[in-house]
């Protein structure tokens, strides 16, 4: 199967406050089946960056061949993707990883739980997911100018807004709206997000997404790895990589004191 | 064509060409990128006594042309390394270099007493330079005498040769490198990184939790072939060189300046194709600037401007 790929950017724009949606095309979008997987993408020209950037992917189109990731421009690497125009070439690895699970899920009432730079891959889970179940968004961002994709999660169902300041949509955290009403959680977001959702819905079945500066990013550096919370599994951690980024809540240690 | 293969102590190398230790895991991951037949040899990420979990997260922090990491020498531990890891790697024909490391004299002295005796390890690289564990690694590599004394308990339980890898965070690398050459260490290999840190402006803090961590990357190189170019000069024992390396136009700089084989480490994160990449692009390169074989490049390279 097809590892890797010079993709041709299609089209690189701002959709929110420092937040961008690139769009990338390629043969190499055919391996993309699977929602929570990230890309690795090559920053900068030569070795003047020896790490890649994993960027999860926000949505797919098989007939275009196109793939959708979002980023936020925090340092150089993002500052210099930002830049990038249509018709360049960026190289990709990918897709890695092991994504949400899916294929079996039907009927069912499901949250997806996103925060900020997290919310992109639920955004083509959702739309997987949205075939066979009903789906409820509720999506947390910084403040009215970080919001994105509002309108096309509500094509997918119910979606509620939330900001920290309360410029748009309903003031306050993401856990401030979550009740058990549910049969099934994805989520995605800062850690300290991730920690509050699993903890209000401990008695849910739900999945996290996690997020961590890598290495290889195909498993074999241990740059990215998290501990379990079973004291007697075999290996006791969790490569984010290879292993995740998608587990399930309950099977990695999301907090450290 | 020119020539590649090159003969060190325990180790006859199709090419010199080898992934560096922590950078290739246990090989596995980066077969399901390439036949690792092609390689010239395999240098598996570090074993310890008992298998340890490593630093908290972040590890890793890029630099400009390089990278900080603190992974910390998470591994399985040496049994569990040699029940499940190096049995994968007895269905290649390329030797494994194990590379060694522990808190206490005794910890490295019983892990290379075990793994030295698997058929699939051909070599032991000795490291006593990882800057990023609180007991042993480095503290082994900054003192000659320290360093002398691990060397020689190693050999005297180790069926295979050993190399001893180098800290470059020292004044004098050639002091310590004759101190481990009189304790019987059969080839050096260096440099491991060169301990940094870097600060994330928003959190007002180091990126990697363990606050320091090791640099390496195209940013070391020129650091590493000083030391090397040095080490060459007062010794004779086999170099496997390594410090940013990701064309073979490095790894021929690093024969030039006198190591007899190279590893390739951080360039595999950027590309995981790197070391076929550049043992196919090898034997041209050479050609190019007037070699016929890796040994011949090697003569070259040894003599000072006259």
């Amino acid at each position: 199967m097809m590892k890797e790929q010079w993709m041709e950017v299609v089209s690189n724009q701002p959709i929110a406050l420092d937040t961008y949606e690139m769009t990338l095309h390629g043969e190499l979008v055919s391996t993309m089946t699977q929602p929570g997987q990230f890309l690795h993408l090559k920053i900068g020209e030569g070795f003047s960056h020896m790490l890649r950037r994993p960027l999860s992917i926000a949505d797919v189109d098989q007939d275009d061949q196109t793939v959708k990731i979002i980023y936020k421009v925090i340092g150089e690497g993002t500052k210099w993707l930002s830049q990038a125009k249509p018709g360049d070439q960026i190289h990709v690895l990918g897709p890695r990883g092991h994504g949400f699970p899916v294929e079996k899920v039907t009927g069912a009432h499901i949250y997806l739980i996103g925060g900020g730079v997290g919310v992109p891959p639920l955004y083509y889970l959702g739309k997987k997911l949205a075939e066979r179940n009903r789906v409820t968004a509720v999506l947390g961002f910084q403040t009215m100018d970080a919001v994105f994709y509002e309108d096309k999660f509500q094509e997918l169902g119910e979606t509620m807004i939330l900001t920290d300041d309360g410029s748009y949509g309903k003031r306050g955290l993401v856990t401030d709206v979550l009740e058990a009403d549910m049969d099934l959680y994805y989520t995605c977001g800062p850690l300290g997000m991730l920690h509050a959702v699993t903890r209000k819905l401990k008695d849910v079945k739900g999945y996290v997404s996690l997020e961590e500066r890598m290495g290889c990013g195909i498993g074999a550096c241990f740059a990215c790895v998290c501990k379990t919370t079973d004291p007697n599994d075999d290996r006791g951690y969790r490569k984010i990589c290879k292993d995740g980024p998608v587990f399930p809540a309950k099977e990695v240690v999301l907090w450290q004191i | 064509m020119a020539d590649l293969r090159v003969s060190l102590p325990g180790l006859d190398l199709k090419n010199p060409i080898m992934p560096a230790s922590g950078c290739f895991g246990f090989g596995r991951e980066f077969s399901e990128f390439y036949d690792l037949n092609q390689l010239g040899a395999i240098v598996i990420k570090a074993a310890t006594g008992k298998a340890r979990y490593g630093n908290p997260t972040p590890r890793v922090a890029e630099t400009p042309s390089g990278m900080l990491n603190a992974i910390g020498l998470q591994n399985p531990g040496v049994d569990q390394i040699i029940e499940t890891e190096l049995p994968f790697l007895m269905s290649y024909d390329v030797p494994v270099v194990a590379n060694v490391a522990g808190s206490t004299v005794e910890e490295y002295v019983e892990v290379t007493e075990k793994i030295s005796r698997h058929p699939v390890v051909h070599a032991i690289e000795l490291n006593i330079s990882c800057p990023n564990v609180k007991e042993g690694g480095i503290q082994f590599g900054t003192d000659p005498k320290t360093a002398a004394y691990l060397t020689e308990k190693v050999k005297e339980v180790s069926d295979k040769p050993v190399y001893v890898k180098l800290s470059p965070n020292v004044t004098d690398i050639v002091e310590m490198a004759k101190a481990v050459a009189d304790a019987g260490a059969d080839g050096l290999s260096m440099i491991n990184t060169l301990t940094g840190m870097r600060f994330d402006l928003h959190q007002k803090r180091p990126i990697i939790a363990n606050e320091t961590g090791g640099l390496s990357g195209p940013a070391i190189k020129p650091i590493a072939l000083r030391m090397i170019y040095q080490v060459r000069q007062a010794l004779d024992l086999p170099i496997i060189g390594m410090g940013g390396i990701t064309s073979a136009e490095d790894a021929v700089e690093f024969l030039l300046a006198g190591a007899n084989a190279v590893a390739i480490g951080t360039a595999n994160f950027l590309d995981p194709y790197v070391c076929p990449k550049v043992i196919e692009s090898l034997p041209e390169t050479l050609e190019r600037y007037g070699f016929s074989s890796i040994h011949e490049c090697r003569l070259k390279g040894e003599g000072p401007h006259e």
